[in-house]
């Protein structure tokens, strides 16, 4: 706390530098902000397409909002998103299921598997992850899973089949609980699936949302295996393959500011949920970094 | 359990009547042993395994040295006057089933070493006098003392399946002639290292376009994550100086601009910096430029354009992950440089530069291959153009993106496949050698 008298007692040098420290930090903050400010405000734009010759929209409307919520012969975002809610509720089911059971068995068990475990998943990492998306799709083609609306079953598969490697953050966590707790519930008769699910998961809370909301984002932002996935069907795009056709030549000068105002109503949850969890994010980060 | 290690060799050595059984029927041991059910569950996956192979296996195996060699024929109908085309061999379909028979085969050797084991186990137990689990204290033992199984094992299927297995397949296409050009994508055959050399050849078209996109692939991950690094370190510290107010503000700002979904932020910086986007048409209305500034269009601008707006998109996630590492660095060592007079700029390459690297190594190992895998940044906002006529590969494509242009949209599965596996070469070089050094770096130089 600095009071009155420190702050008169403040050299002149030391004070230019906070003023300049601060105006540093606006300019700062306005060009982060400003992408933000800009497309907020084009979904507001009542002038179609998606060049114009002022930086500020000349009108304003809500109509790019009604007709990208009832435009359903184009481009049908209600169905586009209807599609993705269901993909997103089933993968966040499995992939937190995954995340929580391995990063736990990882943490707590000790197996011969283990070590050799957490090396290929390294070694898995390193590789591009268009190496196996191209192969996944002639896997999920060779099953039948890539026609009509068995394609969202390919991407609840794709989605959440492979998130047993991204364990680190929460085995991290895990890490940090004491092992005590556990020996003590042991001594007391509790078996390894009770401390689990009675001891561990509700010390774990915050890992457990991270988690859920992570895995639960995952299909809101991914478009490019669902382009690949979806190809022409388009009765089962996801938001994400939505947004970016409406940016493509045959749509952009009808769609740009609808574009703008499904970015908006996407980003809105997204950046709630994410300033949310940015605290366990952080938490996790420094708990790994830190060993 | 004596003296014997309880290994499959072992086991057939000195397994009793049943345990050697086993080698040939397997779960012929556990049966032998009264561990029933196990025993039943073993025998029917090897049921399974041989029914498969008899039924598809053998032949998916067979025709794996060929890769088929029926073409799709065109057989003109007479009746209808249409060409009708028989079903040629589909030399994808077949590499893909090779493949799977292969990890069956790998899967059922695995199963038969571990029942030989658990059989040869059960049967020094029984010698001994031991206590043979029974069939309800296994499955107890599963949520106890082997939960991990339980937990596991459906995971680790799904790695198998959907990452290892299409890894293994994607790999094994680089070996074959499995591209667009000269029509190779029904049929086509195994073909040696001919891929890798046309990649590696320099003086070849695929070769020249190859080294120089790993140029800039190198060049961009350097830029990347130690601009990133640095900067956001810096910005950090200059929001958690003591004098600065609104802390809490300021982080909110920076932390916005990730919260926001990437592509869709990234989609919006490619339209407001086209030559009439909203960026070009503020500088013309100020007056500051005549024409458009080419961001896309020029390669030199491009790279330049992409590395600054990643600093955007970059250096709100490095503040977020140092601010609290940067709030563990001992006190006492600022202070002492303060007493030796040194100014902020040398406390900060002396101090806290050398503390952060020492701490967060693992990460940026992590942000530097994340970086050269950095798919998103560069396909959604240049679409890795500008692209001279009859290149494949733009000017600010990475070796990711790159590899996408060439399956997907060029499909030439085979040298997307070399790409993938170059990559793969590169990563694991860069990630061996900057472990070794940052361990020797610990010895020396040890901060805590």
């Amino acid at each position: 706390m600095t009071t009155m008298a420190e702050k008169n007692r403040m050299s002149p040098r030391r004070r230019a530098v906070n003023v300049l420290v601060h105006l540093l930090l606006a300019v700062l903050a306005l060009i982060w902000v400003l992408p933000i400010f800009w497309i907020i405000l084009t979904s507001f734009r009542a002038e179609p397409g998606a060049y114009t010759n002022t930086f500020l929209p000349q009108g304003y409307t809500l109509n790019n909002y009604v007709k990208l919520l009832t435009d359903r012969n184009v481009l049908n975002f209600p169905k586009m998103f209807k599609n993705t809610l269901i993909i997103a509720v089933c993968c966040c089911i499995c992939s937190t299921f995954f995340v929580l059971s391995v990063s736990y068995s990882l943490s707590r068990m000790r197996f011969r598997f283990r070590k050799p475990y957490m090396n290929i998943a390294m070694i898995l990492g390193l590789f591009p992850g268009f190496m196996a998306m191209i192969a996944q799709y002639f896997i999920l083609k060779a099953m039948g899973l890539t026609e009509g609306s068995l394609i969202r079953i390919g991407l609840i598969i794709v989605y959440s089949a492979c998130t047993g490697l991204g364990f680190q953050i929460a085995k991290g966590f895990f890490d940090t609980i004491p092992r005590s707790i556990d020996e003590a519930a042991v001594m007391d008769g509790a078996t390894q699936w009770q401390v689990f699910t009675r001891i561990t998961m509700p010390l774990s809370k915050p890992i457990v949302i991270y988690t859920v909301m992570t895995s639960f984002i995952a299909p809101w932002v991914d478009f490019i295996f669902a382009k690949v996935l979806c190809r022409a069907n388009a009765d089962q795009f996801t938001v994400a393959i939505g947004l970016w056709n409406m940016l493509q030549k045959e749509y952009i000068y009808q769609w740009y500011t609808c574009f703008a105002a499904g970015a908006v109503l996407i980003s809105i949850p997204i950046a709630a949920l994410f300033l949310y969890m940015q605290r366990f994010y952080v938490e996790g980060m420094s708990g790994a970094v830190k060993g | 359990m004596g003296n014997k290690q309880i290994s499959a060799r072992n086991a057939l050595r000195y397994g009793d009547l049943y345990t050697r059984l086993s080698a040939v029927v397997m779960g012929a041991g556990l049966i032998g042993h009264k561990q029933i059910v196990k025993g039943l569950l073993v025998l029917l996956f090897q049921a399974a395994f041989v029914f498969y192979m008899i039924n598809t296996g053998i032949h998916s195996l067979s025709m794996m040295p060929s890769l088929g060699t029926q073409e799709q024929g065109k057989v003109w109908n007479e009746a209808k006057q249409i060409f009708e085309y028989t079903t040629g061999d589909n030399s994808q379909q077949i590499l893909l089933a090779g493949v799977v028979a292969l990890f069956v085969i790998a899967a059922i050797i695995v199963l038969w070493i571990l029942q030989m084991r658990h059989s040869y186990k059960i049967q020094l137990i029984k010698e001994q006098g031991g206590h043979v689990p029974t069939l309800k204290e296994d499955l107890r033992s599963l949520l106890d003392q082997n939960l991990h199984m339980t937990l596991m094992t459906l995971p680790c299927l799904g790695i198998l399946i959907f990452n290892i297995v299409p890894l293994v397949y994607m790999i094994s296409m680089a070996f074959t002639t499995y591209s667009k050009e000269d029509n190779h994508l029904m049929l086509f055959d195994w073909d040696g290292l001919h891929q890798f050399q046309r990649v590696l050849n320099m003086n070849g078209n695929i070769g020249r376009q190859f080294w120089h996109v790993l140029a800039w692939t190198i060049v961009w991950a350097i830029f990347a994550t130690f601009l990133n690094y640095i900067l956001g370190m810096i910005l950090a510290m200059i929001i958690n100086r003591k004098d600065t107010k609104g802390k809490g503000f300021w982080r909110f700002c920076f932390v916005l601009s990730i919260a926001v979904p990437q592509f869709v932020t990234l989609m919006i910086m490619n339209i407001m910096l086209q030559p009439s986007g909203a960026i070009n048409v503020l500088l013309q209305n100020l007056g500051l430029i005549s024409s458009p500034l080419p961001f896309w269009q020029n390669a030199m601008w491009a790279r330049i354009t992409i590395i600054v707006i990643n600093l955007w998109v970059g250096i709100p996630y490095t503040m977020l992950q140092v601010t609290g590492i940067l709030q563990n660095i001992p006190n006492e060592l600022y202070e002492a440089a303060k007493m030796d007079g040194a100014g902020p700029v040398r406390i900060f390459f002396k101090i806290t530069l050398p503390y952060m690297l020492f701490v967060t190594t693992p990460y940026l190992i992590s942000s530097f291959v994340g970086n050269i895998n950095n798919f998103n940044v560069i396909y959604l906002l240049s679409g890795g153009g500008p692209t001279y006529v009859g290149d494949t590969a733009g000017q600010t494509d990475l070796l990711v993106t790159w590899l996408y242009k060439l399956t997907v949209d060029q499909q030439y599965y085979n040298l997307g496949a070399v790409i993938g596996i170059m990559t793969f070469i590169i990563l694991t070089i860069v990630t061996l050698v900057t472990y070794r050094n940052s361990t020797s770096y610990k010895n020396e130089e040890a901060f805590m």
